[in-house]
């Protein structure tokens, strides 16, 4: 007998080798809320350290306290057995980034609730002839945990996806802990701007985000692996990964640099956004490719 | 082995494996399965795995599908034009030295036993989905509604709670040929090596043991033959064990915090009068 010239599907009758990611909703955006409200944290610092704007640091602060609550709220909603969500904090696991950032939520919780608490009693210390100097020390300690925490929270979500078995998510491993980190400060310092603060800093960060996204967008696509990672250019979300790069890079800084920074900021948390279900839909894609699974094999 | 020997044979025998705390696996051999699914069978009737759909899948014989949540066995069929054409692999969770389950898993629910074996404890795992995305081999996975248990993440046991009472895992105890062998894994691989050599002597030149110790999985409890390239058997090549990404995932991941402290610092100093 001869074979037949009918091209068959790759692996066991196309199957897929891997499976395909769970996770609903709730986990992009979350990686969207957790990592605009922890580079949140950073710009409440750095704004209150260097007195440039109590204001800012206030409304930075107050970004990161409720993205500080959102975010487990969110992370709970997506377990198969949401009761138990509390088991996240049995052990600790350096290995796992899931565990590394059930850890890493807890304590920039721990620094943003009472920091946020602090500056809003500030005023209220000073009327009632309490040393404000200790005060503002203290502030300034939990600032700065809630800051380390906060941009660790923004970038670690970059290693959730980088290291698991999914060749779209790592192979870009490198890749994915930078850009969410970016999106997460420019995302942070658009809200800035949105809730009224147009301060230079604010757009200066905006700018410099926008453009390094530019720059790792034309990364992404020049730094192809074929069939591996086919799943970032075909589809929903290929489509989607594509909108979003063009909204938080070239978009975002075009009007940036035309000085309308609400449009600006706008594309940037839309595009921000977007990045992160575009991602979760190519992993989801890619689990489902055993063309991919063998390719990635072979690079 | 002669027709017969089976009935004396270890597999079969009471065992205490468990208190020695001996190193146990599988060995499944394709060349001897008929296709009967009687492990697919003993496995649902004895872990209480529910019923996970009747589909008709038109891939020869194989309804089942894939290995998941609820199918812990898995009878995989191919058809051929070479020898052995229509052939058989009962598939598995590979129990992996470095498992990528075991490592994701946030809570501890996942744990390696006294025989090596990697086990779910059901009452700690609260369904957040890490192994699923960390499995080289697509095994582990979490249970859908309506079935009973959903929510939670599952897989194969390696009937840690026979083993427990010395007795063979279902599967094997259930394999009417012995294709599936249960036993010392260092004496399974001495089989499996031994059993390859005799095949490919009789002409089967493209039968290889797969157990990949190699890569970063570092060798399995359950191995297998393969008749021709594993990945027709929907088989990775070289499975990798997501772990071995870490380093330069987290690198990338405190380069960025790093640089994006000192540039929101540096922007507010540059506004500064």
């Amino acid at each position: 007998m001869t074979s037949t010239s009918v091209e068959e599907p790759a692996g066991y009758y196309g199957a897929p080798v891997l499976k395909a990611p769970v996770w609903t909703w709730e986990v992009p955006l979350y990686f969207f809320v957790g990592g605009t409200a922890g580079m949140s944290a950073v710009i409440a610092l750095s704004s209150l350290a260097l007195h440039a704007s109590v204001q800012i640091a206030r409304t930075a602060l107050w970004i990161a306290a409720l993205g500080a609550a959102l975010s487990p709220v969110l992370l709970a909603k997506d377990l198969g057995r949401p009761a138990r969500f509390y088991n996240m904090l049995r052990v600790f696991k350096r290995r796992s980034p899931m565990s590394v950032g059930a850890w890493l939520l807890v304590l920039f919780g721990a620094f943003t609730l009472p920091a946020l608490a602090l500056l809003e009693s500030l005023s209220w210390l000073a009327r009632a002839g309490i040393g404000t100097s200790h005060a503002t020390g203290l502030l300034v300690v939990l600032l700065a945990g809630a800051a380390i925490s906060g941009c660790l929270l923004a970038t670690y979500t970059g290693v959730l996806l980088g290291a698991t078995v999914i060749p779209a998510w790592f192979l870009h491993r490198r890749f994915l802990p930078m850009h969410f980190g970016v999106a997460s400060l420019g995302s942070a310092a658009s809200l800035l701007l949105l809730a009224g603060h147009d301060a230079r800093p604010l757009r200066a960060l905006l700018l410099a985000t926008a453009s390094t996204e530019l720059l790792l967008g034309v990364l992404l696509e020049t730094g192809r692996h074929g069939k591996a990672d086919r799943a970032l250019r075909r589809g929903l979300a290929g489509w989607a990964l594509r909108a979003a790069a063009l909204a938080t890079g070239p978009a975002a800084l075009a009007c940036a640099l035309q000085h309308w920074f609400v449009p600006a900021a706008v594309a940037f948390l839309g595009g921000a956004l977007l990045a992160r279900y575009g991602w979760i839909w190519a992993g989801r894609a890619s689990a489902r490719d055993p063309e991919a699974v063998f390719a990635a094999e072979e690079l | 082995m002669a027709i017969g020997d089976g009935t004396r044979s270890p597999n079969q025998a009471r065992h205490d494996f468990v208190a020695k705390q001996v190193r146990v696996g599988f060995f499944t051999d394709p060349s001897l399965c008929i296709g009967c699914k009687a492990c697919e069978v003993a496995c649902k009737e004895w872990n209480g795995v529910p019923e996970d759909g009747c589909r008709f899948t038109g891939n020869s014989y194989d309804n089942t599908g894939q290995l998941g949540a609820s199918t812990w066995r898995h009878v995989k069929f191919l058809e051929n034009d070479e020898p052995l054409g229509w052939s058989f692999f009962s598939d598995v969770c590979k129990h992996c030295e470095v498992a990528g389950c075991l490592e994701a898993c946030p809570t501890g629910a996942i744990l390696r036993n006294e025989v090596g074996a990697v086990y779910v404890q059901d009452d700690v795992c609260n369904g957040c989905g890490y192994c699923v995305v960390s499995c080289p081999f697509g095994v582990i996975d979490r249970r859908p509604e309506p079935q009973p248990g959903a929510g939670g993440a599952y897989k194969c046991t390696l009937c840690y709670d026979r083993q427990i009472a010395g007795l063979t895992p279902a599967c094997a105890k259930a394999c009417p040929t012995e294709s599936i062998a249960f036993g010392p894994l260092d004496e399974l691989r001495e089989k499996a090596k031994a059993r390859a050599k005799e095949l490919q002597a009789r002409g089967l030149t493209s039968v290889r043991v797969y157990d990949p110790q190699h890569g970063s999985v570092r060798g399995t409890h359950a191995i297998f033959l393969t008749l021709g390239d594993p990945r027709r058997l929907g088989l990775p090549r070289r499975p990798q064990a997501p772990t071995s990404y870490l380093a330069s995932a987290w690198a990338a991941a405190l380069f960025t915090a790093a640089l994006a402290v000192a540039g929101t610092f540096a922007a507010f100093a540059m506004a500064l009068p």
